[in-house]
């Protein structure tokens, strides 16, 4: 008989579950990092678990390492599913009303920190650092037979998990799997999906189908937007169709790793033979109206290489930068955030626009210069990413009057 | 067993000894005289200055060493000394038993002393138990009670008579043949030796063990050869590189440098961060991150220091050295870079624990301090702090200075909301070490807790835009994340240790764990 496992041997915030399907009535052993502490919540979460699961006879060892509920209670069912394939059961977590934080379409996306879907310890205090957003990765950072647990862990982690106001972004795998990837995390308190490895729009015609079909199912409402990854060649190519197919879209976003080798070149820190992909990226993402999204930088010693790749990516255009690692994040915000010159142009704009607006004025003017309503409204975003970044403060129209 | 003033339980005796219940903060004061080591006469020691012994061994005979004497020894060598797993060696060849070895603290490299007490050489170790030494006492296999004191509380021991020491050994990196010696300079320089000064004053032997013999006088003598009865030199005495700790390491964790930042923010939001203010931040990670930020704040407002407490570390020097801080006043020395400023430095200046924690002195510097960051293993939430036993009651750390530095102007403790599933805040600490009303701020990356005490901090930094909570709210959250408080540990009614407060009287009983693993 096969004995099915799920889990990380020795790895903190983790567990190594065992579970073995025999005929006897079920038994469950336990060795904890927090034994006496928590390994009677541990024994009652596992029956638990078990019965919901309508598991009554086997044995199921549990090696834990401080794990946190939600952790245990997805490994066992990854366990408990590799015996049963056919079960329809879960164990779910209740629904923490934090979980349940907004998100909308123009909202900034300057940072995206990547935490692998399968390393707990990574997930628990990630939104302390304050990142725009946060991504469970079910793709490439996870290995194929994690897959399946990952995305359990990921699905329980987006139901308990305080990200303290980040957006929740799930990233699925390619194909039927990432469609499998779906089903779990739909129905959960998720704002976004980064499709990866996108060359037509077609393939985001069938994500958006699929998610439609949970959402139809479990009676979800809100929209959940979408961040198509474009990696290669061809998806470069279809840029702007891609931006144009669902209107769940909110932003492109552009993974060089692999566009580099699709077009057979080596990436270089100067990134020449990457600029027509990331204009072409930005171009059809202002075409579109949304946002685009540069990739990742994966150096996280390298503090000055990211200063001048984020600066470069705000210059061709780009609204964020995808990360790593929560010490990247601030740097990130530092240098997307507006110059003191960039904010002093546009608090000038927003003053002559309430001025205009207070006198009943239908044009605004700055000085001898007329100003367009598409420059308030990017004075505006200034101002918005300065007094996030501490550059402004929130009162700066109260304190200027002041003076 | 009596109930003392903070509602902890100790017992009436311990070792033999009548003990004094904890009465309250500043509320003991005992009279009469203190203790004093015999008298000595400069005609029965050599004119011409030469106390050199052949060995160690020989020394050891010719002060007497016997059955159930008491040996002492300093630290700074912390987990680098080579000298006192020799010494109990030398005493079981000489059959010599129930020796109690009286160490300022004992760290991992200590082990062997675990074989000296199964074969009754060593009955009792009485210091900050570190390591395999801290298990091997929390497991009730030490004859005794384990005895935890602070650095301070140790000086007042000494003072009080409740030890008496009979032999101190010294390492002393640099010496001289009179028995002056340094610990500033020599092969094995370990910086200073302030730990080892009440051992100077209050022994009736003192050896000074170099292995860095110089012709006399050794200057600078941070201890004084006119307390010394033999010097002994060996071909090495410890290893410096060993004297940096993990707990020395600058952390990387992303949440604890979140941490160490917004310490270092509620310091400047409170106003605690002005010219001419002092601080102290020790060892450990968190600390070591806590100097960096501050530093970073204190060349942006133009602030400097007036002094900084040590342990002293590369980065306090670098503050030193950059004309940050005008003095660096160290009680010890956590890595080579402190040990290299205090040699070079006039302004990296050698304390003791008489000059910063002793209750017998007529004040001490830590009182000084305008703030301070410490460790601890769990806080309640009436601010009373932990730092000997874990949440599982295993016993694991020693006091050191913690205690002391709590009488600081301002005491923060920077520490993670919970530890891989062990929440951090509690209902009741396992082990009070120290009293709540001491302790102000508890900084977790999950938001800062004021002591309601302190209204004026709460006040200050109303308007900060940090992320000001209560204690209660933080353990909520947390308790509800890592799903609920952790069962109490399971006790038995057998005392295996007493924690004391630093004026000697029982703060509180560390009790045998029922299910030892």
């Amino acid at each position: 008989m096969n004995t099915f496992v799920s889990g990380m041997v020795d790895t903190p915030s983790d567990c190594c579950i065992s579970y073995d399907p025999k005929e006897s009535p079920l038994e469950v052993d336990i060795r904890s990092k927090v034994q006496s502490m928590y390994g009677q919540s541990i024994r009652q979460l596992a029956l638990e678990a078990c019965h919901q699961l309508n598991i009554h006879t086997g044995h199921l060892s549990i090696r834990d390492y401080g794990a946190l509920p939600f952790v245990i209670q997805a490994r066992i069912e990854s366990v408990i599913r590799q015996a049963h394939p056919d079960t329809t059961h879960r164990v779910l977590p209740d629904i923490q009303p934090h979980c349940l934080n907004p998100s909308s379409r123009n909202r900034f996306r300057r940072s995206r920190l990547y935490i692998p879907g399968n390393q707990p310890k990574l997930m628990l205090n990630a939104g302390i650092h304050k990142p725009d957003a946060i991504i469970l990765d079910l793709e490439d950072s996870v290995a194929l037979p994690e897959k399946a647990a990952a995305r359990l862990i990921v699905r329980n982690a987006l139901r308990v998990l305080n990200f303290f106001g980040a957006e929740r972004m799930v990233r699925i795998n390619q194909g039927e799997l990432g469609l499998t990837d779906l089903e779990e995390v739909i129905p959960q308190p998720v704002h976004l999906i980064l499709v990866p490895k996108v060359e037509y729009p077609e393939q985001l015609v069938q994500v958006d189908r699929k998610i439609a079909d949970v959402m139809r199912e479990y009676g979800r409402e809100q929209p959940v937007y979408l961040m198509p990854i474009l990696e290669s060649a061809r998806g470069i190519m279809n840029a702007m169709s891609i931006a144009d197919i669902s209107p769940n879209t909110v932003a492109l976003a552009i993974g060089l790793e692999d566009y580099t080798a699709d077009i057979g070149t080596p990436r270089t820190i100067e990134g020449l033979e990457s600029f027509y992909a990331r204009c072409a990226l930005v171009n059809a993402a202002r075409a579109a109206g949304i946002q685009a999204i540069d990739t990742v930088f994966s150096d996280v010693g390298d503090e000055t290489g990211l200063r001048q790749s984020v600066a470069e990516a705000k210059s061709l255009g780009f609204d964020g930068k995808g990360c790593i690692h929560p010490r990247q994040i601030r740097l990130i915000h530092d240098a997307f955030a507006p110059s003191p010159e960039e904010i002093e142009k546009a608090k000038r704009i927003i003053t002559a626009f309430d001025d205009a607006q207070q006198k009943g004025l239908g044009v605004v003017s700055l000085g001898s210069k007329m100003i367009d309503p598409p420059v308030v409204k990017r004075a505006e975003t200034t101002i918005k990413l300065a007094v996030d970044a501490g550059k402004l403060s929130e009162n700066w129209k109260s304190q200027s009057h002041d003076i | 067993m009596i109930k003392n003033a903070a509602g902890r339980m100790v017992p009436e005796r311990v070792n033999g000894v009548k003990s004094v219940p904890f009465r309250g903060i500043n509320a003991y004061f005992p009279e009469g005289r203190i203790s004093a080591p015999p008298i000595r006469s400069c005609g029965n020691y050599p004119a011409d200055g030469n106390k050199i012994a052949d060995s160690l061994k020989s020394a050891l005979i010719r002060c007497g060493l016997k059955s159930g004497m008491t040996i002492s020894s300093h630290h700074h060598f912390r987990n680098g000394d080579l000298i006192m797993n020799h010494v109990f060696d030398i005493a079981a060849e000489l059959g010599v038993k129930d020796l109690r070895w009286f160490p300022s603290a004992a760290f991992p490299c200590h082990e062997p002393m675990i074989r000296h007490m199964e074969n009754g050489v060593i009955s009792h170790i009485e210091g900050s138990l570190n390591g395999p030494l801290g298990d091997y006492a929390s497991r009730g296999k030490m004859k005794g009670l384990a005895v935890l004191r602070s650095h301070g509380g140790r000086w007042q021991a000494i003072q009080d008579g409740e030890v008496h020491i009979d032999i101190a050994i010294l390492a002393a990196p640099t010496a001289d043949a009179f028995g002056n010696a340094t610990g500033d300079r020599g092969p094995s320089a370990c910086g200073l030796l302030g730990f080892g000064l009440a051992d100077a004053m209050y022994a009736d032997h003192v050896i000074v063990v170099t292995d860095n013999l110089v012709p006399f006088p050794c200057i600078p003598w941070q201890i004084q050869g006119n307390y010394v009865d033999y010097v002994v030199v060996l071909d090495k005495i410890g290893n410096p590189e060993n004297i940096i700790s993990g707990t020395t390491e600058l952390t990387r964790s992303p949440d604890r440098l979140h941490i160490a930042e917004l310490t270092a923010k509620f310091v400047q939001s409170a106003g605690i961060m002005k010219d001419g203010f002092s601080f102290q931040a020790g060892a450990g990670g968190t600390a070591l991150a806590f100097a960096i930020y501050l530093k970073e704040m204190m060349k942006d407002a133009g602030v400097k220091a007036r002094f900084i407490r040590g342990g002293s570390t590369k980065y306090l020097v670098e503050m030193l050295e950059e004309g940050l801080t005008d003095y660096i006043l160290d009680g010890q020395t956590f890595d080579l870079e402190g040990v290299r400023s205090m040699r070079e430095n006039p302004r990296h200046v050698n304390t003791s624990p008489f000059t910063s924690y002793n209750w017998h002195g007529k004040g001490n510097f830590a009182s000084m301090v305008d703030m301070v960051v410490l460790g601890a293993t769990e806080v309640d939430v009436n601010f009373n702090a932990n730092v000997v036993t874990h949440s599982d009651g295993r016993m694991l750390h020693g006091i050191g200075g913690w205690q002391n530095c709590l009488f600081s102007k301002c005491t923060i403790l920077p520490i993670p909301a919970f530890r891989n599933r062990v929440p951090i805040i509690v209902d009741e600490v396992t082990t009070l070490v120290g009293p709540g009303e001491l302790i102000d701020v508890v900084v977790t990356e999950r938001g800062i807790a004021i002591n309601p005490l302190r209204s004026d901090l709460i006040i200050a930094t109303k308007n900060s835009g940090l992320p000001i909570r209560t204690i209660e709210e933080i353990k909520a959250e947390v308790d509800e994340l890592v799903g609920g408080a952790p069962a109490k540990p399971e006790l038995t009614d057998e005392v295996i240790g007493v924690v004391k407060w630093v004026d000697g009287t029982l703060l509180d009983s560390i009790f045998k764990l029922k299910n030892l693993d």
